[in-house]
């Protein structure tokens, strides 16, 4: 083990005024909660600056993977602390020999030993002295503490300009030694926005939109249309694995399972052919809608994009857009392309599920040539006749939802990996 | 209804595998709580724990009339397969390097060819009639000089067809007396009888699992002095073809079983060959427009119904039936695969065939000794009701 502390580096919340602390105290417990299956770690948030200080043994790696979950981590900096004795900071001496130590340690450099042709390394120090109590000024700690480090290994050089090693000394109530960031996901943590309601399938964009919106702070549940038995307990589990591995970065997901089979049915039946799907995707906005209303959500979250299939149109959109009347409809990916989302997909962990091969029910009974410019007055007229049966339905696909909660201690949901 | 009632299932899906028969299950903890040394250490634990194995290799070596050195215990069909195909093809790549096999065999023989072929091996594959059936002499016109191995099924997975192991054995031998004769049997072993040396068969497969025995079981039968070579290496175990520590309690569970099958193979055959007679034709009467495919009479398997459903589709039937807690087959996969360009059935459909509005309606029942006149009456039942509602929404 190399590191037994990280530094934190958060993005906006530094510019949330008053607001800042409120961010912050979302952060620390969402680091907790995230390494809480690592290992035993205190997390303090001392004058602006996020510690994670080790107390155990831990996986390096597992750590850095629990802190890329958590929002707001705009970057990790694995750090070596040294703590004040008897109150004071380390003299120079002491500073210098740590930092030696961290060369050795984390570059694998052996003192006194000249480097092979091609395998020098440069670097340079840059202190900062918070503390202005330190008996040297910043710009002599970096020349001591330089010097220090040529002396004990020949193979390093100094490059002020674009050193391959930025090697940082802070100077605080403690000693901060670093020099790598590893990037975090950035965003706001977990419950600083408000709750919304994604709309799950099976497919590649939705886990991804839930993501997004996450990642701006809100919390998330989810909603899933079940048409049994044009789809089978296979699909439902797939998207109960999905919310579940969304769970790593959002926390525990309520997940809705609504039965749509009989509401699909009577579209098929009454309604054109070409226009299912668009009408089904206006019944499944409707009762997201109203599931969101019932549990405290003020948005709702589709994994829309312009143009990617015959319901996303503009024309489709701005179609089902109208059967939702109470709350805004968040589509994070709509001007993205399928390659920019797949990437997202797969650099959250969803992509491999998304594509397991089950039916959804939005692919059942797809017409071969769906309305791509459907007309909402020409829809509204032909769910005219079926309305009121349709919304019969509805209450009662409501009424009889299934609840899992997916990821978390009180999870139903499959254990991600 | 309760959920966890398992009584209320109807479950004919025994082609895919069987529940373990109770007696099996308890030898089985016998051999694996009291009985449990390894046959190859050298106290008496493991001297015990080989009489177990001896006694099991004997035991099952009755059921097919040969010798209990001609028994390799292997993990099951698969493995029976892979062995038998690879280990003779191996062995006998200096005399020939061709293969045959036929159109509607099992992905565990098929696959197998293809990687023989990846190679540099030569395969034909045999045509098959519309009930599914290979022609002997076809089979003995493909033989050449150069040919190492013949592989057909006993009994097809899909549509319970029948082969006529006899003659095919009898055809090819006439053409080249050196070829070697492989079936699998895995769907065929104690539900049809099975003439090894009749049918001049040199290597049979069987799993475990398939009659009521242990899961990750099976053995293959490899007629005294044929040339195979190991496709597994290590401690060199049942005569250095099959390395592995044995699986005593497996052995012992499967042989409990293979006899039981075996010797109920006959009384089995009539009375669940009756059933599914009265079954088909129940299901004729009652519903339009059905397809009951594959060989019928003296060459169906008693256990096994294809049955094609035009205007539903398979995975919907299917998953309608288990909402009724009847458990069935589906032949093959949902219509979404096949736009993304996987041919539409399975490869045994398209071979006898099946026009192309029977390929993604098909589903598959499959009986077992526990299958009784009453579940069949009310899965007609329920075929009945759901295929009209079905192929209302199609």
């Amino acid at each position: 083990m190399k590191y037994e502390a990280f530094i934190i580096k958060y993005a906006e919340i530094g510019v949330k005024g008053n607001n800042r602390h409120i961010f912050e105290d979302a952060l620390v417990q969402a680091l907790r909660r995230a390494l809480l299956p690592v290992g035993s770690f205190q997390v303090t948030c001392i004058a602006g600056r996020l510690y994670v200080e080790a107390a155990d043994d831990f996986d390096y790696d597992e750590a850095i993977a629990a802190f890329q979950r958590v929002f707001g981590v705009l970057g990790i900096c694995p750090a070596v602390t040294i703590r004040r004795t008897e109150r004071r900071l380390p003299d120079i001496d002491a500073l210098g020999e740590a930092a030696i130590r961290y060369f050795e340690s984390v570059y694998g450099l052996e003192r006194g030993k000249e480097a092979a042709p091609g395998e020098e390394k440069t670097f340079k120090v840059r202190c900062r002295r918070v503390d202005k109590s330190y008996p040297m000024n910043s710009m002599e700690v970096d020349a001591a503490v330089g010097e220090r480090l040529l002396d004990a290994f020949p193979s390093l050089k100094v490059d002020v300009h674009d050193p391959e090693i930025l090697f940082h000394v802070e100077l605080r109530e403690q000693v901060n030694l670093f020099s790598e960031e590893i990037p975090g996901p950035g965003g706001l943590p977990s419950g600083t926005a408000g709750k919304a309601m994604l709309l799950l399938s099976g497919g590649i964009d939705s886990p991804v939109a839930g993501y997004q919106i996450a990642r701006r702070g809100a919390r998330v549940e989810a909603v899933y249309f079940h048409a049994p038995p044009y789809t089978s307990d296979r699909a439902k589990q797939k998207v109960i694995d999905l919310a579940t591995l969304l769970s790593r970065y959002t926390g525990p997901i309520r997940l809705h399972i609504v039965n749509f089979t009989a509401i699909q049915l009577a579209i098929y039946e009454k309604c054109p052919k070409d226009e299912l799907t668009i009408i089904m995707r206006r019944y499944m906005m409707h009762i997201a809608e109203e599931l969101a209303l019932q549990n405290d959500c003020i948005g709702l979250i589709t994994g829309e994009s312009i143009g990617q299939v015959a319901s996303q149109t503009m024309q489709s959109l701005a179609v089902t857009d109208e059967a939702v009347r109470r709350l805004p409809v968040y589509r994070p990916l709509i001007a993205n392309d399928k390659q920019e989302i797949i990437r997202i997909s797969e650099q959250i962990g969803t992509y491999e599920t998304s594509i397991l091969p089950y039916e959804d029910c939005c692919t059942i009974f797809v017409a071969k040539h769906p309305v791509t410019r459907p007309r909402l007055d020409i829809i509204l007229r032909h769910e005219e006749p079926v309305r009121e049966e349709l919304d019969a339905l509805t209450r009662t696909a409501i009424a009889e939802e299934e609840i899992v909660t997916c990821g978390g201690r009180a999870g139903n949901g499959s254990d991600a990996p | 209804m309760n959920p966890d009632d398992k009584t209320a299932e109807i479950y004919l899906d025994n082609a895919a595998t069987t529940r373990c028969d109770e007696e099996v299950v308890a030898v089985m903890s016998g051999a694996y709580l009291l009985d449990y040394g390894n046959p190859s250490s050298m106290h008496r634990k493991g001297y015990e724990a080989e009489q177990l194995m001896k006694k099991a290799r004997q035991e099952i070596a009755g059921t097919l009339r040969v010798l209990p050195e001609e028994i390799f215990f292997t993990s099951g069909g698969t493995e029976s397969d892979n062995l038998a195909i690879l280990g003779c093809a191996r062995a006998g790549a200096r005399r020939g390097r061709h293969l045959i096999t036929s159109a509607v065999e099992h992905a565990a023989v098929a696959e197998t060819m293809a990687a023989l072929a990846e190679e540099g091996f030569e395969i034909t594959k045999l045509p098959v009639d519309e009930r599914g059936l290979v022609d002997p002499e076809e089979a003995a016109e493909a033989v050449r000089e150069d040919t190492i191995l013949v592989s057909v099924m006993a009994v097809n997975n899909e549509i319970g067809t029948v082969q006529d192991l006899k003659r095919i054995g009898q055809e090819i031998r006439k053409k080249n007396p050196g070829v070697l004769f492989h079936t699998d049997a895995v769907q065929g072993y104690g539900k049809i009888p099975l003439a090894v040396k009749e049918c001049g068969i040199d290597l049979l497969s069987v799993s475990g699992h398939k009659f009521h025995g242990p899961k990750g079981t099976g053995f293959l039968y490899v007629k005294k002095g044929t040339k195979i070579r190991p496709i597994l290496f290590g401690g060199g175990q049942q005569n250095g073809l099959r390395s592995g520590t044995d699986n005593v309690p497996g052995a012992v569970g499967l042989a409990a079983a293979a006899v039981q099958a075996v010797s109920k193979q006959q009384e089995f055959a009539e009375r669940i060959g009756a059933l599914r007679e009265g079954f088909l034709t129940e299901l004729r009467a009652r519903i339009e427009g059905i397809r009951i495919n594959g060989a019928q009479g003296m060459q169906a398997a008693p256990h096994i119904v294809s049955l094609s459903v035009p205007g539903v589709r398979a995975e919907v039937l299917l998953h309608a039936l288990e909402d009724k807690r009847i458990y069935v087959s589906a032949g093959s996969a949902c219509s979404s695969h096949t736009a993304s360009g996987k041919q539409p059935g399975t490869a045994t459909l398209r071979a006898i065939g099946l026009p192309p509005e029977c390929l993604e309606s098909t589903i598959r029942l499959s009986f077992s000794r526990d299958t009784t006149e009453a579940e069949l009456h009310m899965t007609a039942d329920a075929l009945a009701e759901l295929v009209p509602a079905l192929r209302r929404f199609h």
